[in-house]
């Protein structure tokens, strides 16, 4: 009995500390945070050793870059901090770090939706706009790193989506890649005329509840011309075209063009059946173009797809920005150093780099138009034309919040538990509430 | 177990007194002093967080943007608010729901688990050649970390996993319903059953041969001699070990979390509900989330051990008077006392 006990109340306060971890409880004004009001944001002062807080570096060439910086810079050494997988355990681990108002994380690699969070917590500091040449970088991918109007990260890693489709059978059927999902459809069914092909799928996403969910759904509305949030702020997703939107998803599933299983459809699973040639058509990001290509027995479609802008409803849709932007802990020293760090990084040299490396989208608008990297990377002009008429997810301080109501209602007007109507209606609800001031 | 625990503190009391040496006073003193550092460390580790945790669930962060966008800090004492929150509208069908669903992963795993457990010890027993060979086995799934498991069930029970292609059926196990349930039953079985079995093999171990031997001559028959000798004999142990994996999968949280999702109402548990709102920041309803936890796994674990814990010491006691008068096999008094399970 007392064993039990003991080892019980063992368990709780285990589970206990671990939460409180996630708290610092104190209260009262933070130093060093970005300037209110209007004027200009606050001096970064400060020189010496700086981290850089980021996912994991998979291709090495983050190490590469910043070894480069340190001979350089012998006095303003950058130390790679690394963090989980995850882009869940990512913030938890750079908000654990703001909650305690601890130095020991200087310049952080933010996802594009964390940015009016750590912006609006006075997280991260406000940079000066004047000192970035943000003219040559993607414009929507610029917006993604501000908050208010004010410039709180800077955009280094863009991503958009894209149309992946199945060459070979649309020439077969002699066809050109769909504009709109009317297309699409018809498309779709003139291939599964064509012998072999009866029993594929016309089109997946990303539709198992996460933020994949949130950024399929947030296409399909921004697709038929409507918006999840208004530029000012406000919810507006209770329109008739945010329902057309959710309406070609939720027809979709209905019809069968949209297979059953693509509800459990994260990012992989969606590669895998794209490459075993199970679908015609396929919404994904641009990582999917090297390994759908690679040559090692794996995909069953080697130089039989090809990419274009997502379909819309009655022209070219719009797609959700993906990405990471670059920003300064409000908490670290050294902030003059950061400052100098992130404008290293982001230069035209190390972003074409990065983007060789690792296949990463890049910001500047001019690597989109490099020959010798489109050569290497021909899926480049579409992506940028993706990323151009893209539209950011909701900015909202409480984003996960806004995300997680947005995968509620989407999830259930797709697998029919609500109407589109009520799902709608639902959701504009609760962005009310959680978007009111 | 509980016999060896009973006997010493009858034993040792004489002893302690005899010792003509220290007062019980003095000594007294010094154990207080010896035993210090671990109170210390007990007070760190536990009383420190239990404290902290019920202090924040009073409290709640100030949630509002003011003018220029900036969320307005600090944090204002609340009361109890968090708690009746809990408890209202909208919020109220979601706990209500993560409540059903821990109780049922509770009580449906624990007892899949109990069954193949017990088979597993009764083979281990049983098996001679390459008894240790088993036994290690079998006890593999229980050393691999949750998470990792709960990737590896994913895995097989994806659209396209293994799961499906065996059965010969497309179910979307991963996806919101009644099958992501017993996914994560499943799951959860194939780790923590190995537990059970281990612990129940350890019970099965000091049960002498002879009980069974004077079985034989009686001619009892194999399920008569497991009934009424192997399962009361092996009780204690076994319900040690339920009371283990009770307490375990009231808190659950990795494996349905992993495997199928966050914030998928068909397996959502209570720590599920602390975690989401922990990471939203919202501290104080998570703090509350957790100490209601908490209070839940405090009564299962008190009614278990007052109900079937004096049972194991009334069991315990009646044995030894057994033992003593060489009463035959099967006694009446213990078939009932081995009907109670």
């Amino acid at each position: 009995m007392m064993v039990g006990a003991r080892a019980l109340r063992g368990a709780v306060a285990l589970a206990a500390a671990a939460l409180l971890a996630a708290c610092g409880s104190d209260s009262g004004n933070t130093g060093g945070g970005g300037g209110g009001g209007g004027g200009q944001p606050a001096a970064l002062e400060g020189r010496g050793e700086i981290t850089f807080v980021s996912g994991k570096d998979t291709s090495g060439n983050m190490q590469k870059l910043i070894d480069k910086w340190n001979t350089d810079h012998p006095t303003e050494k950058v130390r790679i901090v690394e963090l989980p997988e995850s882009a869940d355990g990512q913030r938890q681990q750079m908000v654990q770090n703001a909650q305690i108002k601890s130095d020991a994380y200087t310049v952080l690699n933010l996802d594009v939706v964390w940015t009016a969070e750590f912006a609006a917590n006075r997280w991260v500091v406000e940079l000066p706009q004047d000192q970035f040449d943000l003219d040559n970088y993607l414009k929507p991918a610029v917006d993604t790193a501000k908050y208010r109007d004010k410039l709180y990260a800077l955009p280094v890693y863009g991503d958009g989506g894209l149309l992946y489709y199945r060459k070979d059978l649309l020439d077969q059927a002699g066809l050109q890649p769909p504009k709109t999902w009317t297309e699409l459809i018809a498309a779709c069914q003139k291939v599964r005329g064509l012998p072999g092909t009866e029993n594929m799928g016309c089109y997946a996403g990303q539709f198992e509840k996460y933020e994949g969910l949130t950024v399929n759904f947030a296409e399909a509305v921004q697709s038929a011309g409507g918006t999840i949030v208004n530029e000012d702020g406000t919810p507006a997703v209770n329109s008739s075209q945010a329902k057309t939107g959710l309406d070609t998803l939720v027809q979709g599933f209905k019809t069968g063009a949209i297979p059953q299983q693509a509800i459990t459809f994260k990012e992989e699973e969606g590669r895998r059946a794209f490459q075993a040639g199970q679908l015609l058509f396929h919404r994904q990001w641009p990582y999917q173009w090297a390994l759908a290509n690679k040559t090692d027995g794996s995909s069953q479609v080697v130089g039989k797809f090809d990419v274009a802008p997502l379909p819309g409803v009655n022209g070219p849709g719009s797609s959700s920005l993906g990405g990471h932007n670059f920003a300064i802990s409000a908490f670290a020293k050294n902030k003059a150093t950061a400052l100098d760090f992130i404008k290293y990084f982001s230069n035209e040299d190390n972003q074409r780099s990065n983007l060789l490396a690792t296949s990463q989208a890049p910001t500047r608008t001019k690597l989109y138009e490099d020959s010798e990297l489109v050569q290497k990377f021909p899926y480049l002009p579409t992506l940028k034309a993706s990323i151009e008429g893209a539209k950011p997810r909701p900015k909202a301080v409480k984003y996960g919040d806004v995300t997680a109501a947005i995968q509620e209602n989407a999830y259930a007007a797709l697998t029919g538990t609500k109407s589109a109507d009520q799902a709608l209606s639902d959701l504009q609800k609760k962005l009310e509430e959680l978007t009111k001031q | 177990m509980t016999t060896t625990a009973q006997a010493p503190p009858g034993e040792a009391k004489p002893q302690r007194k005899s010792s003509p040496k220290m007062s019980p006073q003095g000594s007294g003193k010094l154990a207080a002093l010896l035993l210090s550092p671990t109170f210390v460390v007990l007070a760190l580790v536990i009383a420190y967080p239990l404290i902290s945790a019920l202090r924040e669930s009073l409290y709640r962060r100030e949630e509002g943007v003011d003018e220029s966008g900036f969320v307005v800090e600090g944090e204002r004492f609340v009361g109890i608010d968090n708690y009746t929150a809990i408890f209202q509208g909208e919020v109220a069908d979601r706990f209500w729901n993560a409540f059903v669903n821990t109780t049922m992963f509770t009580v449906v795993s624990v007892a899949i688990e109990i069954v193949i457990g017990v088979s597993m010890a009764l083979v281990m027993h049983h098996a001679l050649r390459g008894r240790g060979l088993v036994r290690a086995s079998i006890l593999v799934p229980w050393a691999i970390p949750t998470a990792v498991s709960a990737l590896l069930w994913q895995w097989i029970f994806q659209s396209d996993g293994v799961a499906n292609a065996v059965i010969g059926q497309q179910v979307l196990w991963t996806a919101e319903g009644q099958q992501a349930f017993w996914a994560v039953v499943i799951a959860d079985t194939w780790k923590t059953a190995p537990f059970i079995g281990l612990l129940t093999l350890a019970g099965l171990q000091i049960i002498s041969t002879d009980v069974y031997e004077a079985a034989r001559v009686d001619g009892a028959n194999a399920w008569l001699t497991f009934w009424r000798i192997t399962l009361p004999l092996v009780k204690p142990a076994l319900l040690v070990a339920v009371l283990f994996r009770v307490l375990d999968v009231l808190r659950m949280f990795d494996l349905p979390y992993v495997m199928i999702g966050a914030r998928k109402s068909s397996v959502e548990t209570l720590s599920m509900l602390a975690q989401d709102e922990a990471t939203n920041l919202r501290y104080g309803p998570a703090a509350a989330y957790a100490t209601v936890l908490f209070v839940y796994v405090v009564l299962v674990a008190f009614v278990f051990v007052k109900l079937l814990g004096a049972d194991i010491i009334g069991e315990a006691r009646t044995r030894r008077k057994e033992v003593k008068k060489r009463a035959p096999v099967p006694a009446p008094s213990t078939a009932q006392a081995g009907v109670g399970v």
